[in-house]
């Protein structure tokens, strides 16, 4: 295990791609790893969740960033999470299809893209990424970001794994009132108003900017952006680098970190299937159904 | 419990038709399997680049355009130049019968061709996935006989 932590960490990625297969799997706890801190004095953070709606362009607008970082000679990996069938547990994992940045020679060897399904995780994203991010900076990768899946107004789950929170929206996502309600919206560290290029995406800034500036002093920076235009794409890079924290985010945070760990207990549990089954047939109540996974 | 596959699709070279492609790679979400879509018009190096960096176990190719027997077997060799020698290729397509053993020779284990029912896909992976030594690069002399 250890040899293939040496090799992981002394730049060969396919240990790495494995190890983070076996963190993912749950065969390799990220506390059997012998660690070293690795936040450079250069950089105010490691790990960055992209989170927002379906279709905004978040994909396109990661792979620009990440062309634009890692031309400037940064290291930069993502984790990309599409969600699993909760069917079939199965999943067709399609962000690789819009990036450009690992398939160009010039800049691709510091470039790392690692599709994720959710699993059996809620949310719109498994709690196991920041231990896989965890290991990908101790690879030597500088920024480790996280692209939710497609996820609307109140999922918070990403608060738990990141460091920061970018909100991609798109143009003309409904009126002034939208920017208004509670939820995903609070928590960020700042907006990225995607899409710039169609008709809508200014007004839309425009109504957030409203919304946050009745909300005070510390409002997110909202950007225009256009992924796959190009436009706008340098400023945000910059503005991301030194993004500092809100700080707003930090009891959502850690309420995430609880819920979701506390979930991940119950699916873990080597009774889960089985209750699930009982549930499906009648022979098990909810109450009944709890008491069996949350004993040991 | 027992983990998903995670098995790359890809279609190499100037080839825009995706639609086997995208079925196999349906069949096989709904499977159970994970399945990383590479998208059109890939290099080989690019593919394998891919498969190293997904972690994959399984890699299917697709091609109907024609250049199976330069393209399949370019990327099976660098997979074995990328140390990947374990990872399991299987191809489809438009790929005559003649073509096929040159495909066998590289490394590939199943070649499928229009027709084959999705189940048979399945049915190799399960076989495949039971064997340790399947891989591109090792020494097995197993292959799927597909019925298209």
């Amino acid at each position: 295990m250890s040899d293939e932590f040496q090799q992981a960490t002394g730049g060969d990625r396919r240990a790495m791609a494995r190890l983070l297969s076996k963190i993912e799997n749950g065969s390799v706890a990220i506390s059997e790893l012998p660690l070293k801190p690795f936040l450079s004095d250069t950089q105010t953070w490691s790990t960055m969740a992209i989170t927002g709606a379906p279709g905004v362009g978040k994909s396109v607008l990661v792979d620009a960033l990440m062309t634009q970082w890692a031309s400037a000679g940064r290291k930069v990996a993502l984790l990309a999470v599409d969600p699993s069938s909760p069917r079939t547990g199965g999943a067709l994992l399609g962000d690789r299809v819009r990036m450009s940045s690992v398939d160009n020679p010039e800049i691709n060897q510091r470039v790392y893209v690692r599709s994720i399904a959710t699993r059996s995780s809620s949310g719109s994203v498994p709690l196991i990424v920041e231990d896989m991010a965890t290991l990908l900076l101790a690879c030597g990768w500088e920024h480790v970001l996280i692209e939710t899946v497609g996820s609307g107004q109140a999922e918070l789950r990403c608060a738990a794994v990141a460091d920061r929170i970018v909100v991609v929206e798109g143009p003309a996502r409904g009126d002034g009132i939208q920017a208004e309600k509670a939820g995903l919206l609070e928590l960020a560290d700042i907006v990225l108003v995607n899409k710039a290029d169609l008709d809508g995406a200014e007004r839309h800034a425009g109504e957030l900017r409203e919304s946050y500036s009745l909300g005070g002093e510390d409002a997110p920076v909202v950007l225009l952006t256009s992924g796959l235009k190009g436009l706008g794409v340098a400023e945000a890079a910059e503005a991301l680098l030194s993004l500092e924290s809100s700080g707003r985010a930090l009891r959502a945070r850690m309420r995430e970190r609880l819920l979701g760990q506390h979930e991940r207990r119950l699916v873990l549990h080597p009774s889960y299937n089985a209750v699930l089954n009982g549930l499906c047939e009648g022979t098990l109540d909810i109450e009944e159904a709890l008491n069996t996974l949350q004993g040991d | 419990m027992e983990q998903p596959l995670r098995i790359v699709v890809a279609k190499p070279g100037l080839d825009g038709h995706d639609r086997g492609a995208k079925v196999v790679a349906r069949v096989l979400r709904d499977a159970g399997h994970e399945v990383i879509y590479t998208g059109l018009r890939r290099t080989s190096q690019q593919i394998v680049d891919a498969v190293r960096d997904e972690d994959a176990r399984f890699l299917g190719l697709s091609s109907l355009s024609g250049a199976h027997s330069h393209l399949f077997p370019q990327v099976c060799t660098k997979l074995v130049e990328a140390g990947l020698h374990d990872v399991i290729v299987f191809g489809g397509g438009i790929i005559p019968d003649e073509d096929r053993p040159a495909l066998y020779d590289v490394g590939i284990r199943a070649v499928f061709g229009p027709g084959t029912p999705t189940s048979e896909i399945l049915d190799f992976i399960q076989q495949a996935a039971a064997k340790d030594d399947a891989g591109v690069g090792q020494s097995s002399d197993w292959r799927w006989e597909s019925s298209a």
